[in-house]
């Protein structure tokens, strides 16, 4: 049995999470890999957790990552990339959203939202890429196309070009939303940016 | 839910498991299909309502959707349906007598185990009921067999003319994978058949089917010994053999992938002789089942020596972190080093109400009322036993807050004497199991207020609908059932039913102190629809003007989780006392402007927000 690709992608229901994942999946699958994608969706529509781990490779039997085995971690929030840190294998990127989601639990004052979620993963020895997806989605005018923006960032992160996956993300809106092909397409670079210019502010 | 298209034969889909069962139920020419909605299974149905030539239901419950199928059956047609574990519960009263009948047309049950519990009140294992019923039971481990044993489990189902179940879990039914379709065969059912004996089981025409229930069950053990869904997988490592079946296979395929695995597909019942073959190939056997000893019972039973549960947890999956562990316990092994980095503890994010839900009304008014008793039910409404309201005492099944409310009336002592008991229901589950219950309230003449809270959807599952919508599975217009006057014909008195908006607060807490007052049977009807339904309407959002926000937090006990706190301050009052304010903002591109956090709002900070930046990009 062949490496298999291990990406873990967090974040809270809503946010696009298993939509992410699923336009990963297409890519790989588009280059004849196994795929399994695995999500316990359940509750997760009200405002929960979200996981999706997408797994491919020449064969791929269990569809769960396990911790300490993800080769890459994509946090769409930045305290579940936190919550989820302790998945990356050792020396393994996490690409994280600094955008906050604030639970009512939180609101109500049961729990506190930790000062610096990207400082602590840091302090924990993780290589993080941090940037502002939403900020990002926003200035391009919706906040859904944070999506996007988080898949441009990944793309530079994968065993495969960056093209497929733009492909894959382009060719979904083109068949399904047409009219917000340009805007994704946008989006998508800005993800890509964002994280490339992450990285040279890292190695300078 | 994208809608399934006419794909060719061969093509080589992405599929979750439940993609996957429908596509195979399609396929097979199957005629009816029939479900209630429920986690993990909903999918299933959906799906299948998009595809061609076949009739498909949502039933009012998982028995009438047994019962349905197995009408389909004996008019010869292929029939189908689908359930969580806990609504095969509720069928169970059809599946213990059609096991006695045994089927026509082929009949196949999914039943879908929520193993890991995400979305359910326990953990049941299904694969009793194989034991219990005398059917067989197919386990498949991914999508690509969750297509192959369901297409298996009908041409089973008409060799043996038996119900067959093909058990799915969690994460098979929400794990999506590679499934190499093929063609769909048209059948014509052979038509019914009158024959009193083999259909009216009275005493006198079940007695003499029974041995032939327990032939058939012979049968089927004889070709579980030889069916190919039966198989080993070797492996050079001969120290430790597995028997797996399910998910867990993957997992222990992906964990040992040198040791040799006994593969369960059509596990139930079981092929005992091949087992204890495959156990002799092995130095030690280790039984990997989600979630009860069940099979590693009966090889025990049958003289096979074998390990289990003594290394395994009796509860959740058996992922391969959890298979390494068990394995080093039998091995007397040192555990597996922990990952590099801890995992940190991080707020929980339990599930919330949406932001707007009509529930919301409720929940805030219950919060505010004393001394009393609230019978809950399941559905999104149960999320009101969290915070901030805590305002729903009980959930056990669906239904069951009816009973449970009356039981409380009943059997209340001193203790409780001044205590209220209200009952809250959703529309979709007092239309499964509820109205039974209410029945019985005003039957025997109980005190309790129920609270009806009618959305429209079935709102935990996806909106799906009922049949107090007005539309079917397809989305077309239905008959709907007037909630009032089925209350009404179920004995309450139409003095004691109103209808009430739960965005009119003040119109609902007066509503519930009247009814809770009165000692007799009442139902307070909610009739606002479900956000996340086409029928609701949003309209334009509110904002918090700082400068008048006192930071009462009043707001905050709505429970929105469009609200957000700023900032929080301790500030001393005219009394002496202490308090804490929590100064808010409405995240205005969520608010929907239902207005409910306007009402507890003294200051009047709470205001219509002026329109937000408009999208233009997003216009061309």
């Amino acid at each position: 049995m062949g490496k298999t690709t291990n990406i873990m992608v967090c974040g809270v229901g809503g946010q696009g999470v298993m939509t992410a994942t699923e336009i990963l999946a297409e890519a790989a699958l588009s280059l004849g890999f196994d795929v399994k994608k695995t999500e316990v969706a359940g509750m997760s529509q009200r405002g929960g957790v979200v996981t999706s781990h997408l797994r491919f490779g020449p064969e791929v039997r269990s569809p769960q990552i396990l911790a300490g085995e993800a080769d890459l971690l994509v946090g769409f929030e930045a305290a579940e990339a936190l919550r989820w840190g302790h998945m990356l294998r050792p020396g393994a990127v996490a690409l994280v959203n600094v955008g906050r989601i604030v639970p009512p639990v939180v609101n109500v004052g049961l729990y506190d939202y930790p000062q610096d979620p990207v400082g602590e993963m840091r302090a924990l020895g993780l290589t993080v890429h941090a940037f502002d997806a939403t900020a990002l989605a926003l200035e391009l005018g919706n906040v859904r196309l944070g999506n996007t923006v988080m898949l441009g960032a990944m793309a530079g992160h994968l065993p495969f070009r960056a093209d497929v996956l733009r492909e894959a993300v382009l060719a979904r809106f083109a068949r399904r939303k047409p009219h917000l092909l340009e805007a994704n397409r946008l989006a998508f670079a800005a993800g890509q940016h964002a994280v490339g210019a992450e990285c040279a502010a890292d190695a300078a | 839910m994208s809608a399934p298209q006419p794909v060719p034969a061969a093509s080589r889909l992405f599929f979750s498991g439940n993609e996957a069962v429908a596509r195979a139920v399609w396929e097979s020419g199957t005629r009816v299909a029939a479900a209630y909605p429920g986690t993990p299974a909903t999918e299933i149905l959906e799906v299948l309502a998009g595809y061609p030539d076949l009739y498909t239901e949502w039933s009012v419950n998982e028995k009438v959707s047994l019962e349905v199928a197995l009408g389909a059956s004996m008019v010869g047609a292929r029939a189908f349906c689908a359930m969580k574990h806990v609504g095969l519960n509720v069928a169970s009263d059809a599946l213990m007598t059609m096991t006695v009948t045994g089927t026509e047309g082929g009949l196949v049950i999914a039943v879908a185990d929520d193993v890991g519990m995400s979305s359910s009140q326990n953990e049941q294992d299904s694969r009793y009921w194989g034991r219990f019923a005398h059917v067989p039971v197919l386990e498949p481990a991914d999508s690509q067999e969750a297509y192959v044993m369901t297409r298996a489990a009908f041409e089973l189902s008409e060799r043996f003319r038996t119900p067959v179940i093909v058990r799915l879990t969690t994460r098979i039914c929400h794990v999506k994978g590679v499934v190499t379709v093929g063609e769909r065969t048209a059948l014509e059912p052979a038509g019914f058949v009158k024959d009193a004996r083999r259909w009216v089981m009275v005493p006198g025409n079940a007695k003499p089917r029974l041995p032939l229930m327990f032939e058939r069950e012979a049968a089927l053990r004889a070709e579980a010994e030889v069916s190919p869904l039966n198989q080993v997988v070797e492996g050079p490592d001969r120290r430790l053999g597995f028997v797996a079946s399910g998910p867990a296979f993957m997992h222990v395929r992906e964990a040992f992938p040198d040791a040799p695995v006994f593969k369960l597909g059509l596990a139930c019942p079981a092929p005992l002789a091949r087992l204890a073959e495959f156990a002799a190939s092995v130095e030690t056997l280790l039984v990997v089942e989600e979630t009860e000893p069940l099979l590693e019972t009966e090889l025990k039973a049958a003289g096979v020596n074998c390990h289990g549960k003594d290394v395994l947890p009796r509860v959740g999956e058996l992922a391969p972190d959890v298979l390494r562990g068990a394995v080093a316990r039998l091995r007397g092994e040192a555990p597996a080093e922990a990952p590099h980095v801890a995992p940190q503890a991080v707020f929980p994010r339990p599930p919330t109400m949406c932001v707007a839900c009509p529930h919301l009304g409720v929940y805030y008014t219950l919060s505010q009322m004393r001394n009393l008793v609230i019978s809950g039910d399941i559905g999104c409404y149960t999320l009101g036993a969290g915070h901030p309201w805590n305002a729903l005492d009980t959930c056990i099944s669906m239904g069951a807050s009816m009973g449970m409310a009356l039981g409380m009336d009943k059997g209340r002592g001193a203790a409780d004497a001044n205590k209220k008991v209200v009952a809250v229901i959703g529309d979709s589950t007092f239309l499964h199991m509820g109205m039974q219950g209410l029945l019985d309230i005003t039957w025997n003449r109980g005190n309790v207020t129920v609270l009806l809270l009618d959305n429209r959807a079935v709102g935990m599952t996806g909106g799906q609908d009922n049949p107090g919508t007005g539309r079917d599975i397809h989305g077309e217009a239905a008959p709907r059932v007037d909630f009032a006057r089925l209350c009404e014909a179920l004995g309450v008195k139409k003095d004691r039913i109103r209808v009430v908006d739960p965005y009119q607060l003040p119109v609902l807490f007066k509503a519930l102190r009247e009814e809770t007052k009165i000692d007799e049977p009442s139902v307070i009807i909610t009739n606002q629809p479900c956000v996340l339904i086409d029928d609701y309407q949003p309209t334009p959002p509110y904002q918090v003007l700082d400068d008048r926000c006192t930071g009462c937090g009043n707001c905050i006990d709505v429970g929105c989780p469009a609200i957000h706190v700023t900032r929080r301050e301790r500030t001393v009052k005219a009394s002496g006392k202490e308090v804490e304010l929590a100064f808010v903002r409405i995240e205005t591109g969520a608010c929907t402007g239902c207005g409910l956090c306007v009402q507890p709002c003294a200051p009047e900070a709470i205001v219509h927000a002026v329109p937000v930046r408009p999208l233009q990009f997003m216009r061309k």
